[in-house]
């Protein structure tokens, strides 16, 4: 990331992940594995353009009527016990989180997983205010020890092999042999993090679907840390943006099966917790105080553009990352951003704003394979195409912000003149004869050909013009 | 000044509404299968990630899941002591060689350390099942907390075959959920994994190492 405008160059962090050959191998085998696996789930075409079709409309629905869910989500989790909070910004909702434990006096914090967490910074943030906030997720574990951040959305340690988590046990757990038994490695976890979960003080999880008909919050997990989290400590507080309601608890059962299916290869996850409040009356365990914070962060601001309002369908499933031929090259991390990948690519340059982000909506070839298996189809393409239009000159009615950030005047002056050689007829003829006497000059690694070249062999020109060869055929110069 | 949700909802009313068009459920209602055929497939789903099972007649299961218990050696075994279920293990685990039960009748607060250190396999009957994707809906109560089913390292549940259904859908349709649910409702299908490092299934890393489901 460049200090001085904040912008980040995926152009540069790009090339430098394809030089890391461990980096690349770890993603190779892990995306084959993840593709191989959701295909399996899918072998029927017409049962899945049908069940995306139903899932599509389902979160179609949810964005049509958004401000009214939201409402009646409120309106029913209140009344279900838990206490709803709302945040503009993620410093707001950190400073709500860091409330809701002040107010109780808690100084450790277990979490499950949460992106929103992520997008909040929010372990930095505890952490600088003596709260410890450690993750419980197998690979936020892992990537927390080492100081990293996630490189997928769904499976965060990725990136890391088995021989570099086994060496990070063993450097950072007390009592850790090195090992790279994955069984040995997965004990030494639950090992450590069983206590943390007796001695926690509060809970944080994110909110994989919210259902405002019952006031219901649905997560999605397999390992039971998410459960740990939020049925053991006396307090759970839920992180969700603003788009993750839907408006029926029917639309929960489509949703999970495109979720699962898509994200991990599995038919449905090991557990499906579905929390309606705190612990009730007589009941033995639960959380005293369930809290939910509804965070907008740049959201409602993407909703209020309908060119790009699809973005916001996202079920959060990872599986254009996995099918993209670019993240599986470059990795998450050479996006430098919470989300990376194709939907990272266009939420993130809307949520942070054009200006600072115009070098993500580059990072795709348009190969189109995100769009083939977004189970809520996004047309993640299109809105790309979108984004680099709207960098480079932004529209009046083009809500997102830092429309027109990515301008460069020198690319413009280059489309200007080449759209006029093609209106008029002299100044064509001047462009070939100039091409055909100083073409052969231009040597490709330098000049105006360098950023072409360098993964592209040097274009050939033919010796003579289409012109030359019409005219020689007599076809009249129109 | 108006307060962060009027701003937020504010911003969101502005927009003229997105169109959508109505969802069509069929694609997930047409899923059904005989009695035979979900019990099939609930046991081959749920066998495929490492659930066992274990088949019992319906009047003497506490004396299998008993007879199970001794002969994985478990020594404390917290279940639930006023439900029907409950009632029925603890009848059986009266003879001698039996495990001791520990009943989970007083808030976590006092039984913390014993949940978490002493007991090694946690009882609870199921709600009922879902064929589909091979589930079990655990309906957690004031007689059958949520803990039991997640922090014992064994977890045993019972579960009757005829409550088996075809699909979350046609449960949550079925019982009326959408009017309102207890605190938490939890579905699960199979012991709790992981496949954080490198893809590679582990099994038992936060929840129950092992899931036995005691069939009748």
């Amino acid at each position: 990331m460049s200090a001085e405008t904040g912008s980040t160059d995926f152009h540069a962090s790009s090339s430098k992940a394809l030089l890391d050959p461990s980096l690349r191998a770890n993603f190779r085998r892990a995306m084959d594995g993840l593709m191989a696996k959701r295909a399996a789930q899918f072998p029927d075409p017409v049962e899945w353009d049908a069940l995306r079709t139903l899932a599509a409309s389902i979160r179609a629905r949810t964005l049509a009527k958004l401000p009214a869910l939201l409402e009646a989500l409120e309106a029913r989790c209140t009344a279900n016990g838990i206490r709803v909070h709302w945040a503009e910004t993620v410093d707001d909702a950190n400073e709500i989180v860091l409330g809701i434990l002040r107010a109780r006096g808690a100084a450790r914090l277990v979490k499950g997983k949460s992106m929103v967490s992520e997008e909040m910074h929010l372990n930095d943030f505890l952490e600088k205010n003596g709260v410890e906030s450690l993750e419980s997720d197998l690979g936020e574990y892992i990537i927390q020890l080492d100081g990293e951040t996630p490189s997928h959305i769904i499976m965060p340690a990725i990136h890391k092999s088995r021989q570099q988590i086994a060496r990070l046990f063993g450097e950072k757990i007390r009592g850790a042999e090195y090992t790279e038994d994955v069984d040995a490695l997965t004990a030494t976890a639950r090992r450590v993090l069983r206590r943390k979960f007796f001695e926690a003080e509060a809970g944080v999880s994110g909110v994989n679907i919210a259902v405002a008909e019952t006031g219901t919050l649905v997560l999605v997990e397999n390992e039971g840390n998410g459960r740990m989290s939020t049925h053991v400590p006396p307090v759970h507080i839920a992180l969700m943006g603003i788009e993750k309601v839907v408006e029926k608890l029917e639309d929960v059962a489509p949703i999970l099966t495109v979720l699962t299916r898509s994200a991990t290869g599995q038919p449905v996850s090991t557990y499906l917790n579905l929390i309606s409040g705190p612990r009730g009356p007589g009941e033995k365990d639960g959380p005293g105080e369930v809290h939910l914070v509804i965070l907008d962060n740049g959201r409602s601001r993407i909703f209020a553009d309908q060119e790009v309002a699809a973005t916001l369908r996202c079920i959060r499933c990872g599986a254009c990352m996995n099918y993209c031929p670019v993240y599986t090259r470059v990795g998450g991390h050479a996006y430098e951003a919470v989300y990376p990948g194709p939907i990272g690519s266009i939420l993130t340059p809307q949520t942070e704003g054009l200006a600072k982000r115009h070098d993500l909506p580059h990072a795709s070839s348009l190969c189109h394979a995100c769009v083939e298996v977004c189970p809520v189809k996004i047309p993640i393409t299109q809105i790309l195409v979108t984004l680099r239009k709207e960098s480079a000159h932004a529209s009046p009615e083009f809500l997102v912000k830092g429309a027109g950030g990515g301008r460069d005047r020198l690319e413009d002056l280059a489309w200007w003149g080449w759209r006029m050689a093609h209106v008029s007829p002299l100044l064509y003829k001047a462009m070939s004869l100039g091409l055909r006497v100083f073409g052969p000059l231009l040597k490709g690694g330098a000049g105006p050909l360098k950023a072409w070249t360098q993964a592209r062999t040097m274009p050939r020109r033919a010796p003579r013009t289409l012109h030359d060869l019409a005219s020689e055929k007599g076809l009249p110069d129109a | 000044m108006p307060d962060a949700r009027e701003r937020i909802l504010g911003r969101l009313r502005a927009v003229k509404p997105h169109a959508f068009t109505p969802s069509d459920f069929s694609i997930v209602e047409t899923k059904t299968w005989s009695p035979a055929a979900r019990l099939e497939r609930l046991r081959t789903a749920m066998a495929a990630v490492r659930t066992e099972f274990l088949d019992a007649a319906a009047h003497d299961w506490p004396e299998t899941v008993r007879a199970f218990l001794v002969a994985q050696g478990a020594r404390n075994v917290a279940y639930g002591p006023a439900t029907e279920a409950g009632r029925l293990l603890a009848a059986a685990c009266t003879r001698a060689g039996a495990p001791a039960l520990v009943p989970y009748d007083r808030p976590i607060e006092d039984l913390k350390a014993t949940l978490f250190d002493d007991v090694d396999a946690g009882f609870t009957a199921v709600r009922c099942a879902i064929a589909d994707t091979g589930t079990l809906v655990l309906w957690p109560s004031p007689e059958e907390p949520r803990l039991l089913s997640l922090v014992p390292p064994l977890h045993v549940a019972l579960l009757s075959a005829a409550t088996i259904r075809d699909t979350l859908l046609s449960v949550l349709r079925d019982e009326g959920w959408a009017k309102g649910l207890p605190p938490n409702v939890v579905l699960v299908s199979g012991p709790s994994k992981t496949a954080d490092i490198e893809q590679t299934l582990a099994y038992g890393v936060h929840g129950p190492k092992r899931l036995v489901v005691v069939l009748v």
